[in-house]
């Protein structure tokens, strides 16, 4: 940010405080020739454009900033004239305000660059102090607190003494603390106060702020701030570990999903599926062509895709399972060598056919709204996707036990499982059995690509990089036991956290491979061995 | 009388035989020489499948639009090309393979190819021994020059270097996160860049390097890393050289823990027009990327080549990348150079090559130099919200590229020069051929 743009906005926040006590009347030659600034195309001229639209005290000034800073002032090039496309489509003369039909054909957005929007951001700042919206109040105070300039210090004063609102006027004295810390003239119990205040805030900023405290700084502030300093890392170190623990169980519960599909196949079945990825990948494709659909079809229902590609993803996935258990892999019953290669031979057919139908490059599978950002819980960030997929990841595990347990089917899968002559003396249907125990393992890894693609690329490689990690949870947690499989997902997923931050994810990675290999020589059969006559079978 | 008519018969069927050999033998030379004069062959070796195919893929196809458009124009001496396209599957060794393959069975004159510097390296040996031509159309760690390839991407001076100028200069940064995938591209280029910023000043408390593996796709901790190490009180930027597939999960970590561009920019060496296809780009606004070439940039040519690219994909949304204007202006290059020498004879194409100039898609003329490498604009582009970049930033004029970083100890005294000193590893200092990497 120029030195010259603060001093215009230090300007601005004066004009702000004058307007609001005399309701001072706009200028309109200066304000219209900075407006037609926008025009040029010049990334200097738009700064100083804003910089003077800003302090103009223009009412339009808002409208104008915020324009720019949504993409929604365009400007054209031949005729200098600068348009405001509001909110409701309809189109203003931003010098003047006056509505015009339509945009002219050559008027180009006003581009930005990073330098340009933190002065949109820090002028918008200044321009919504005084909102009467509350959260747009407290989003200026966070503005402020950042860039802690020293002009806002009045507006800030005259609107803490008026503001009624709680969370608000902690934002705003939050932000007079930062002004004071780094005003010169403050007296020393001035920032005695404001260090304690920003000591109470106690999160990353606060402590930017405090480390960004120069040298000159009284002797009892440099004190004070360094013990802030100290006490908020203590408090952020002991909050890194709420961190890592969050991340380790949404790690695990990743591997969970992409596992729980082969704790059916191999864990149950016994079936070595190296094929079990592409599973995944068909139906991460799945939700693609949902919202394909979706998009263009019925945009409104965008939010729902997922909803929709769930049920989906698990009938494709599902069917080709089946497909594959009734075409391959039923010969191969009792010879894993042949259906590991078998199976890895036909990963790459499915890969290269995915590849061939739908390009090699990667498709943009959208986050509905409800899945995207994140919201702060103490000092940690917690991402709405992550927390939705271990919510689901736990949901797909319960109803899958509840299945296994309260079916029919389910019935008959474990007989089978336990024990194949005696169920098929019972009047199991064994064969059929087998392709839809196979077919419900693999629905299940085409609904965990579901849920994978909105973190993950959704490209025909997606697969790979889940088969090694699912085998490692199945193996680590018991085969056969789909409890081992959570507990094994779980244990990997926090230990893998905690070891990335010590160790770095390259070496985090051997690290546990190598204590999961150390692991199984102790306990060859995993954490939740089964014991009995179908550990022989 | 028999057995003197069996030989007579035998006699005149040995001349006869002999005769009628001997013609064949001449027709058939004859006739193949004609069939090899029919066309000349260009190999195009770039993984069709395997993990680099996303990549890959679009650069065999680059090359083969680019040799139709020039069989329309009537081909090269008066020859049409004819592609002869391999699939070395992201497999290295196989990369070699399929080069010898396309070199001694396929006879092509030139080859197109390769994008991992693994891959290059491992047919390095059999350019060298087969003495072929190789066009690498990446960006790249540097620290290499050879007689039988040409650089056609940019060195680390003409992407890293000018990119992390920008950032000091424009955005003020004091605080560095260099976050790369762990191979060698990012390992040299981030051993570079901390050289330099070592040499301005910059402290070693305020460089963070981090590596993740191939396909990393759980970003939470470094992401949380880079923020609480960008919380310092400085400005902190992020210089990725983070590859391929890596990059999706990286950036849609970053949008949901909401590190935005003007708080934390992340400049990205790998991530160009066709990675971006594939994210929601709304969260990555202002984001940066580094390139000699962005789609956005507006010139006539580049406008006639997006047109003719898409019609020739037949498909309007098809986007272009700085891999691909690389291979344009290598195959365009190419044909000077072997319409100078009227000849695809190697040693005499190699010898041609430098100096050789060719419109780059950005308005400029781009040149061969002596080191093989070329002259290249280089651009800073930030990330739209339509998944295009507009371009923030560029260098006055063209930049050459550096086969030796000057940033580094063991290199900084080495040039490559095919020209004058025919070695590609000389010592300015020494005034002798050969040293390291050599």
């Amino acid at each position: 940010m120029s030195a010259n743009f603060l001093d215009r906005l230090r300007a601005l926040l004066l004009a702000i405080s004058l307007a609001v006590a005399f309701a001072a009347p706009a200028l309109a030659g200066p304000f219209e020739d900075a407006v037609a600034k926008f025009a040029n195309d010049d990334f200097s001229d738009t700064d100083e454009a804003i910089g003077a639209v800003a302090t103009s005290g223009n009412p339009l000034a808002f409208p104008i900033i915020s324009a720019l800073q949504d993409g929604r002032l365009s400007a054209d090039p031949d005729t200098k004239k600068v348009f405001i496309t509001q909110a409701d489509g309809r189109v203003i003369d931003a010098a003047t305000g006056a509505a015009v039909d339509k945009l002219p054909d050559n008027a180009a957005a006003v581009r930005l660059n990073n330098r340009l929007r933190r002065a949109v951001e820090a002028a918008l700042g200044g321009l919504t102090l005084l909102s009467p919206d509350p959260a747009k109040r407290i989003a200026a105070a966070q503005s402020v607190f950042k860039s802690h300039e020293e002009s806002a210090l009045p507006v800030i004063d005259g609107a803490l003494a008026k503001e009624t609102n709680k969370s608000v006027k902690a934002a705003f004295a939050e932000a007079r603390a930062a002004i004071l810390l780094y005003k010169s003239d403050a007296t020393e119990v001035e920032k005695l106060e404001a260090v304690a205040v920003v000591k109470a805030r106690g999160d990353q900023e606060a402590m930017a702020l405090l480390t960004g405290l120069g040298n000159d700084l009284p002797p009892n502030v440099a004190r004070a701030a360094a013990s802030a300093i100290a006490s908020i890392q203590s408090n952020l170190a002991m909050w890194s570990m709420v961190q890592n623990a969050w991340y380790g169980l949404s790690l695990g519960s990743v591997l969970l999903l992409a596992a729980i599909g082969l704790a059916i196949t191999f864990g149950v079945m016994g079936v070595i599926n190296m094929a079990h990825g592409e599973m995944v990948m068909l139906g991460a494709y799945t939700t693609f062509v949902v919202q394909e659909v979706i998009r263009s079809n019925y945009p409104g229902l965008f939010d729902y895709s997922l909803l929709i590609a769930v049920p989906l993803a698990f009938l494709v996935a599902g069917a080709v399972g089946v497909l594959i258990e009734r075409g391959i892999i039923r010969f191969l019953y009792g010879r894993p060598l042949e259906t590991l290669l078998a199976t890895w031979g036909l990963s790459l057919v499915l890969q290269q056919a995915v590849r061939t139908a739908f390009g090699p490059t990667n498709r943009e599978v959208g986050n509905p709204s409800w899945m995207s950002g994140a919201f702060e819980l103490g000092q940690i960030t917690i991402t709405y996707n992550r927390l939705w997929i271990l919510c689901f990841t736990l949901a797909v595990f319960v109803i899958l036990l509840a299945m296994l347990r309260y079916t029919a089917l389910g019935l008959e899968m474990r007989a089978v499982t336990q024990n194949r002559r005696m169920a098929a003396s019972m009047g199991i249907a064994t064969s059929r059995v087998d392709a839809l125990t196979f077919g419900l393992g693999s629905g299940i890894a085409g609904i965990a690509g579901v849920a994978l693609s909105q973190i993950d690329n959704v490209s025909p490689n997606l697969g790979q990089s889940y088969i090694i990690d699912s085998f490692m949870v199945v193996v680590f947690g018991g085969v056969g036991n789909l409890w081992g499989t959570l507990v094994g997902a779980f244990t990997l997923g926090i230990a893998n956290k905690f070891l990335e931050p010590v160790a770095g994810a390259v070496l985090g990675k051997i690290a546990i491979l190598v204590l999961i290999i150390l692991f199984i020589q102790k306990r060859p059969r995993g954490l939740f061995a089964l014991k009995g006559r179908a550990v022989e079978a | 009388m028999v057995t003197k008519l069996t030989h007579d018969i035998a006699t005149l069927s040995r001349r006869r035989w002999l005769a009628a050999t001997a013609g064949l033998i001449l027709g058939l030379a004859a006739f193949s020489n004609a069939k090899a004069q029919e066309t000349i062959k260009v190999g195009v070796l770039h993984s069709l499948s395997g993990t680099m195919a996303i990549s890959e893929t679009t650069l065999k196809d680059t090359i083969l639009f680019l040799i139709e458009e020039q069989n329309k124009k009537g081909g090269v001496l008066g020859k049409k090309l004819e592609p002869v396209v391999v699939d070395p599957a992201s497999n290295w060794p196989l990369f070699a393979e399929k080069a010898r393959e396309l070199i001694t069975k396929d006879k092509v004159s030139v080859v197109f190819g390769c994008w991992t510097s693994v891959s290059r390296k491992s047919v390095l040996p059999v350019f060298k021994e087969l003495n072929s031509i190789l066009f690498y159309p990446v960006q790249y760690e540097g620290e290499e020059s050879e007689r039988n390839v040409f650089y056609t991407g940019a060195a680390p001076n003409q992407q890293a270097i000018p990119a992390v100028d920008y950032l000091m200069k424009d955005e003020k940064v004091k605080r560095w996160v260099l976050a790369g995938t762990d191979y060698v591209y990012p390992r040299t280029t981030n051993k570079i860049l901390e050289a330099y910023l070592k040499s301005k000043g910059v402290k070693q408390e305020d460089i963070m390097i981090n590596y993740t593996p191939f396909g990393h796709s759980d970003w939470q901790t470094i992401v949380a890393d880079i923020k609480k190490f960008g919380s310092a009180g400085k400005k902190t930027a992020v210089v990725s050289t983070i590859n391929g597939d890596a990059n999706v999960p990286f950036y849609k970590e970053l949008g949901n823990q909401g590190i935005k561009a003007t708080d934390i920019p992340v400049v990205a060496f790998s991530v160009g027009e066709e990675e971006l296809a594939g994210i929601d780009t709304k969260p990555l606004l202002g984001h940066l990327a580094a390139w000699n070439y962005f789609q956005s940039i507006k010139s006539p040519e580049n406008e006639k080549f997006i047109k003719a690219w898409q019609a020739y994909t037949k498909n309007p949304k098809r986007v272009t990348n700085d891999p691909m204007e690389a291979h344009v202006i290598g195959f365009e290059m190419w044909v000077k150079a072997v319409e100078k020498v009227k000849s695809t004879d190697p040693d005499k194409v190699i010898d041609a090559l430098p100096g050789i100039e060719a419109k780059n898609l950005t308005g400029g003329t781009s040149k061969m130099l002596p080191n093989h490498h070329i002259t290249k604009p280089v651009f800073i582009g930030e990330i739209k919200a339509n998944g295009q970049f507009d371009v923030v930033w560029k260098t006055p004029g063209l930049v050459a590229g550096d086969a030796w970083s000057k940033e580094l100890e063991g290199s900084k005294d080495l040039i490559g020069d095919w020209v004058g000193k025919k070695c590609g590893n000389y010592n300015t200092k020494i005034n002798k051929c050969g040293g390291q990497g050599s």
